[in-house]
């Protein structure tokens, strides 16, 4: 584009609001509207974006994430000039190149040749570049064998493979990415990586929608999340991981469940738990490697000598996680009368892996063991982080790796 | 919201929505020549005969027309060069209902473009049109040599034929830009316009020729000829096959009537501009 684009972002977005009217009953035909002329057909209004703002300058990697209707594809579509807005404004300054999906034009019938060819102009070079570039193309691709093989010959992992080297060759300033990771083996997603990398190092600006978390933090500067169409918050991949892990897990519940089942005779209640993070504030979600504190309030309807409190954390398919009780404090702790109150708390470093966790906390009487109250997942958090072990815990450790009096070493920890 | 600081007013290039012909030339032309070359392909080299087949269908209906009507039905007769007559015909008319029928649903059959890229959405039907003429400009070649074998002689007037083409592909083009725009929100433009080109082949002079209407109807024959692809069929049939037919103008009346179908061309032409360029905003959310 022009060279005057000193200070100007390379992408505005103001105040873009956009909404779908979708017919209530679908009335398609002239015959219909012909029998029923005056029937108002209604029309479900679906805001998908509400009066969004930001700003993406030059050379930034930018995410936009959220959840399935959350609007951001939408985002993506009215950027690239495929949705009119309703409100509102964007401005593009460079020129942009959008991919929604790989291979937009790819048809069966043709050989990969033509077929480049087609995506190439599709995507906006000129039907002179696109033939000066399918060398390059084919090469990436590593299919120079099959150029004169039709596409629907083609393995899927080729077709993929020959997409995207396509995409990469459009020499635009802006890019507009909608999750075209998602397809593709490990080793072709490891290729889109380094091929991120160079357009990183190059400064073109790249904007990346998509609910992958890692990837997120892998490569934006810095992302927006939407939430049913609005803005939810923009800032650091970080903050914006844990935010959506939130929004994700969260928000529904964080109280009691209904229909719960309750064990105990009841003689004591357990009328509330919950959990803070490090300033002592309530929660419904915590970030990964932080401090933490679990609480329980029991109220005592009978006299207790020396009752037991305990908890129990499992994860959301039931697998015990982590169980603690006062034994660690001592067998004495004290006498209750009837209307005693008492707040039972296990602090800890948040270490569970991204997921909801439950917990279930009981009180039981010294001695016979038997339950005064038991309240199964009465309460839940959602620990919120961007990294994905696999595990259920995600313990801080050190990995080293020795070869040859080389050492490579690194504390894998998520603060 | 303002967590960036951005001054307001200088915020560079709006970014348009979808619209029907986009600012960039050069793009259109590119977009709507590969389509139509990849669409054209893949008819030409999709079977064993390939054009063959695009060929021989109206071929094969001019066969048995001929057949019919030089032998069994008297619209043959006193015509001169009937049968290159016949087959000029239906070679413009198959143009016709080839280009018109294939843009209705042209732009829910391209569905994954028109989601997916931003480009003009006037590519689509443009493209449609585009395949169909180069069908027809190979069938003419056909027409030629069948003329000239069977005795017509090139004369002057031949060069009124780019205009007669030009005039069909404003018409051709009007009326795919109307059909595929309608086509997004009301499916049964299809059967109708099925309806309506099976009744425009028979209201053209086809497989009859204009003075057959003038002795039996004298009075349909100014109506007739308000069509179009009459005036377009009658003024072919006068300056490439035989000068002693009746000219367009000749058969409507004198020139300035022509002033009404030309006017149909223009009108069909600019409310299908006018109707695809009100729709192509929406088109994608359509879908």
């Amino acid at each position: 584009m022009s060279g005057s684009t000193d200070g100007v972002p390379a992408v505005v977005v103001d105040g873009v609001s956009k909404t779908f009217s979708i017919p209530r009953e679908q009335v398609h035909t002239l015959k219909e509207r012909a029998l029923h002329p005056f029937r108002r057909s209604g029309h479900d209004r679906l805001e998908a974006l509400r009066n969004v703002s930001f700003a993406v300058p030059h050379g930034e990697f930018f995410g936009i994430v959220g959840r399935n209707g959350s609007g951001k594809s939408t985002l993506l579509k009215c950027m690239a000039g495929i949705y009119g807005v309703d409100a509102g404004a964007i401005y593009v300054n460079g020129r942009v190149s959008t991919f929604i999906e790989l291979g937009v034009g790819f048809n069966p019938d043709l050989a990969a040749r033509d077929n480049v060819a087609l995506n190439a102009i599709m995507l906006g070079l000129s039907p002179r570049d696109a033939r000066e570039r399918f060398e390059r193309v084919i090469e990436f691709a590593e299919l120079q064998e099959f150029v004169d093989l039709k596409l629907k010959n083609y393995s899927s992992g080729m077709h993929v493979r020959l997409a995207f080297s396509v995409m990469i060759q459009v020499d635009a300033d802006i890019l507009l990415i909608d999750e075209v990771l998602a397809v593709g083996d490990a080793a072709f997603q490891q290729k889109c990586f380094d091929v991120f990398h160079r357009m990183k190092e190059e400064k073109r600006t790249i904007l990346f929608v998509t609910h992958d978390m890692g990837s997120v933090r892998r490569f934006c500067d810095r992302a927006v999340l939407l939430e049913r169409g609005e803005l939810q918050m923009i800032g650091k991949p970080v903050e914006i991981a844990d935010n959506y892990m939130e929004i994700n897990f969260g928000r529904e519940t964080g109280g009691q469940a209904d229909g719960e089942k309750r064990y105990g005779d009841r003689s004591a209640e357990i009328v509330d738990a919950w959990f803070e993070d490090e300033r002592g504030e309530r929660q419904t979600a915590l970030p990964q490697g932080r401090a933490c504190t679990f609480r329980s309030r029991v109220v005592f309807k009978e006299r207790a000598e020396h009752p037991a409190f305990a908890v129990l954390f499992e994860s959301e398919a039931g697998h015990p996680l982590f169980a603690t009780s006062t034994d660690w404090v001592g067998n004495e702790t004290g006498l209750y009368e009837p209307g005693d109150e008492a707040v039972f708390s296990v602090s800890f470093e948040n270490d569970f892996a991204p997921a909801r966790m439950f917990a279930s906390p009981w009180v039981v009487r010294r001695g016979s063991k038997d339950l005064i109250d038991r309240r199964p997942r009465m309460v839940s958090i959602v620990v919120t982080g961007s990294h994905m072990s696999g595990g259920l815990v995600d313990l801080p450790h050190d990995v080293s790796l020795e070869r040859a009096g080389e050492t490579l070493t690194a504390r894998a920890s998520s603060v | 919201m303002s967590a960036d600081p951005v001054e307001l007013g200088a915020f560079g290039r709006p970014m348009r929505g979808p619209s029907a012909l986009g600012g960039d030339w050069r793009r259109f032309l590119h977009l709507a020549w590969t389509l139509a070359v990849t669409d054209f392909k893949l008819r030409f080299f999709g079977s064993v005969l390939g054009y063959l087949w695009q060929l021989l269908r109206p071929l094969m209906l001019f066969g048995v027309l001929l057949l019919v009507f030089t032998e069994f039905l008297p619209l043959a007769k006193d015509v001169r060069h009937y049968d290159v007559t016949l087959l000029e015909g239906i070679v413009i008319f198959t143009f016709f209902a080839d280009a018109t029928l294939g843009s209705v649903s042209s732009l829910v059959d391209r569905e994954n473009l028109v989601r997916k890229i931003h480009f003009p959405r006037m590519v689509v039907p443009v493209a449609v049109v585009l395949t169909a003429y180069f069908n027809f400009m190979l069938n003419l070649l056909v027409v030629i040599v069948f003329a000239l074998s069977t005795g017509v002689e090139p004369r002057l007037s031949w060069l009124e034929v780019p205009l007669l083409l030009g005039m069909l592909g404003v018409f051709v083009l009007g009326v795919a830009m109307l059909l595929s725009s309608l086509y997004v929100r009301f499916r049964d433009v299809r059967p109708i316009w099925e309806v309506v080109a099976q009744a425009l082949f028979y209201a053209s002079p086809v497989i009859y020729v204009i003075e057959r209407i003038h002795q039996s109807h004298p009075s349909w024959e100014k109506f007739v000829m308000c069509n179009p692809l009459a005036v377009i069929l009658t003024q072919a049939r006068h300056a490439v096959i035989d000068p002693h037919a009746p000219s367009a103008a000749y058969a409507i009346g004198g020139a300035a009537r022509l002033a009404i179908p030309i006017g149909i061309v223009v009108v069909s032409f600019v409310l299908g501009f006018w109707l695809f360029n009100r729709e192509a905003p929406r088109i994608a959310e359509q879908l």
